[in-house]
């Protein structure tokens, strides 16, 4: 007889945790890239590119597969919209991930020696961010258990304060090191300096895409 | 005087295969929720459901079976035609059985009780016309498939709950629960035991006042209770090992020795409610092969519950629990606290209705608990798309079972004629 298990879905918690798992992976990666381009290490650098990229399509996989089991007719602890849109934003993380690999890859870059120290302080401080956004998505078994309430839905809501506190000190580092890239306007291209901030914004996103992600969580706690 | 002995043992014969059936499907489903969530083994689990499907079916039995077979249909009807009835309980124990067997094979949900309903008011349509059909019983009965899975699905849902609330997500849930545990299995087994001493032992000759009855229900509970705290205090303040990838636990692992409690609630409950599928019919026609007329009044010999205790362990040892893995496996989202829970109202709703004397259908009680964990937010997903799918086999099942019926009544007129 089918019927009593039929009743069980497939838990949608399980792939969207282990799609967190292979961005954060993806993101984890981020900061070797740049180490590779201020050791000027063009070899290094592809390889970590093309790392970031295996890594962003196993989480597409996952992504794909979780969608595909989605369907209306399931009834979930959540809302389904905000498991989407979970979704979507973490895959930003990995897609931003391979962005910057490849902006980083195509492009002869020169780094200035100031902005070294301040570029890899940035970039460690936003996957730091992603991280700890992981750890958030990581109590989910916990919050499924006590559905979403009571005293371990404000332990992860603690988590959640310090995943935007995390943002919040990048985006004062992305400020420092913009202001560090104008020194150099003059002597820069002005095509490189657009770019820099591009790549900049990027960074960001890699900060500021688990803080969303961690903000969404916070919907489904705070019903 | 030939025929009749040969129609005694297809009558017995039927009876056993119904209860075969009954083994080989329907108990998958009672336990399954038990070796899914992890609180017994699949072995552990098949011990259980025969230890206490036959103590269910043999202790508390007899309530149910004069149902189905006396009230469905008006046996008077067949006074001067005794044989008729006689082919009429065979057929639909053997229509039901085929039906459930079939069903099996392909994988639908249907439900025994529905089978074997549709069965007896197929017959009686043909054999005796519309009239000698209870139709208000029967009214009766198919009303109970939507209210049983509906009070089941509310006790679930307010037991969920409560216990989410008060005992899951607080402070300290380890704590709480160890502390409520033992009272939660006071509370189970002083329901389960209650409405079996009201009513289901009067065929074992013990008659309790209602005081001896309340005390006996308690201090039975109360060893319960008792003997579950030696195992709860077992489990560890400390955290124990592997707990890093969930905290709960040692939380669950309370809630699965409570969930052993439930599931051998639900065993009984189950035995004491479904045994009658088999027996009920098989009754009817043993007693009336025997006494060659059609008898009134007759209590339901214990041998007879014993055979459908027996048939439907069979069914379990041979087949069900290959059913039963299959279930478990399929279902390991389920964690022992909502298992419990979902076992507790099933158990608790199944038993009640057994003491009215209402033939409910075990499967869909169980899926209205679930269901009801479910709608509390107990479960990571709910595959609401499964319950018109159930509902279409409620209706489905009935003119199934009752076409298998008439089939099989014609056929057993044409070989011991009429």
């Amino acid at each position: 007889m089918k019927s009593l298990a039929a009743l069980f879905g497939r838990s949608p918690f399980d792939p969207l945790q282990k799609h967190m798992e292979k961005v954060c992976e993806c993101a984890a990666e981020v900061p070797a890239l740049f180490d590779a381009l201020v050791a000027n290490d063009a070899e290094g650098l592809r390889a970590c590119r093309n790392k970031i990229s295996a890594l962003e399509s196993e989480a597409d996989a996952v992504k794909n597969d979780l969608r595909s089991h989605l369907p209306k007719r399931l009834f979930m602890p959540v809302d389904r919209r905000d498991l989407l849109e979970i979704l979507d934003l973490q895959d930003t993380i990995a897609d931003v991930a391979e962005d910057i690999g490849d902006l980083l890859v195509e492009r002869d870059w020169i780094v200035p020696a100031d902005m070294v120290e301040p570029l890899k302080e940035f970039v460690q401080s936003a996957v730091k961010a992603t991280l700890a956004a992981r750890e958030v998505m990581r109590s989910l078994d916990e919050l499924v258990e006590v559905g979403f309430a009571g005293p371990e839905a404000d332990a992860v809501e603690k988590q959640i304060d310090e995943v935007n506190r995390l943002e919040d000190a990048s985006d004062h580092l992305e400020v420092a090191l913009t202001r560090s890239l104008f020194q150099h306007e003059d002597t820069m291209s002005p095509v490189a300096v657009i770019l820099w901030m591009r790549i900049f914004e990027w960074i960001g996103d890699l900060a500021d895409f688990p803080k969303k992600v961690c903000n969404r969580l916070r919907l489904l706690i705070a019903h | 005087m030939e025929a009749a002995i040969v129609l005694l043992i297809v009558a017995s014969v039927a009876g056993l295969y119904m209860a075969w059936a009954i083994g080989a499907n329907d108990v998958a489903n009672a336990m399954g929720t038990s070796v899914g969530s992890g609180a017994l083994t699949l072995k552990q689990a098949v011990l259980v459901a025969a230890i206490f499907e036959f103590a269910g079916a043999v202790i508390a039995g007899s309530s149910v079976t004069k149902t189905v077979r006396k009230g469905i249909i008006d046996p008077s009807v067949f006074e001067s035609t005794p044989e008729i009835l006689v082919f009429g309980m065979i057929a639909a124990l053997l229509a039901a059985a085929v039906w459930l067997s079939v069903a099996t094979r392909f994988g639908w949900p249907v439900s025994t009780t529905h089978s074997i309903v549709g069965a007896i008011v197929g017959f009686a349509v043909v054999a005796a016309g519309a009239s000698s059909v209870e139709w208000s019983k029967v009214g009766k009965i198919v009303a109970s498939w939507v209210t049983s899975p509906l009070i089941a699905g509310t006790t679930a849902f307010v037991s969920f709950t409560f216990l989410r609330k008060y005992v899951i997500a607080v402070k300290d849930p380890l704590k709480r629960t160890k502390a409520v545990a033992p009272f939660l299995v006071f509370g189970t087994t002083v329901i389960i035991s209650l409405v079996t001493l009201w009513k289901g032992l009067k065929h074992l000759k013990l008659d309790f006042g209602p005081w001896q009855t309340a005390a006996i229900a308690v201090g039975f509970s109360a060893l319960a209770a008792f003997v579950s705290m030696i195992f709860i205090r077992r489990i560890p303040d400390e955290p124990i090992e592997g707990e890093e990838d969930f905290r709960y636990k040692r939380v669950e692992k309370v809630f699965a020795i409570l969930q052993i409690y439930t599931a051998c609630a639900v065993a009984f409950a189950h035995g004491s409610n479904d045994v009658a599928n088999s027996i009920g019919p098989m009754a009817a026609a043993v007693t009336t092969i025997r006494e060659g007329a059609i008898v009134a009044k007759s209590p339901v010999p214990l041998w007879m519950l014993l055979a459908g205790g027996t048939g439907i362990v069979i069914g379990l040892g041979t087949y069900g629990y290959r059913v039963m893995e299959t279930v478990g496996t399929k279902i390991t989202h389920l964690t022992p606290s909502r298992g419990y829970t979902a076992e507790f109202a099933a158990a608790a709703t199944i038993v009640v209705a057994s003491r009215f004397g209402l033939p409910i259908s075990t499967t869909h009680t169980l899926v209205g608990a679930v269901l009801g964990v479910g709608l509390a937010r107990g479960l990571a997903a709910t595959n609401m798309g499964m319950v018109g799918q159930i509902a279409i086999s409620w209706v489905v099942t009935l003119p199934a079972g009752a076409g298998l019926a008439i089939f099989f009544f014609y056929v057993l007129k044409a070989i011991f004629g009429g």
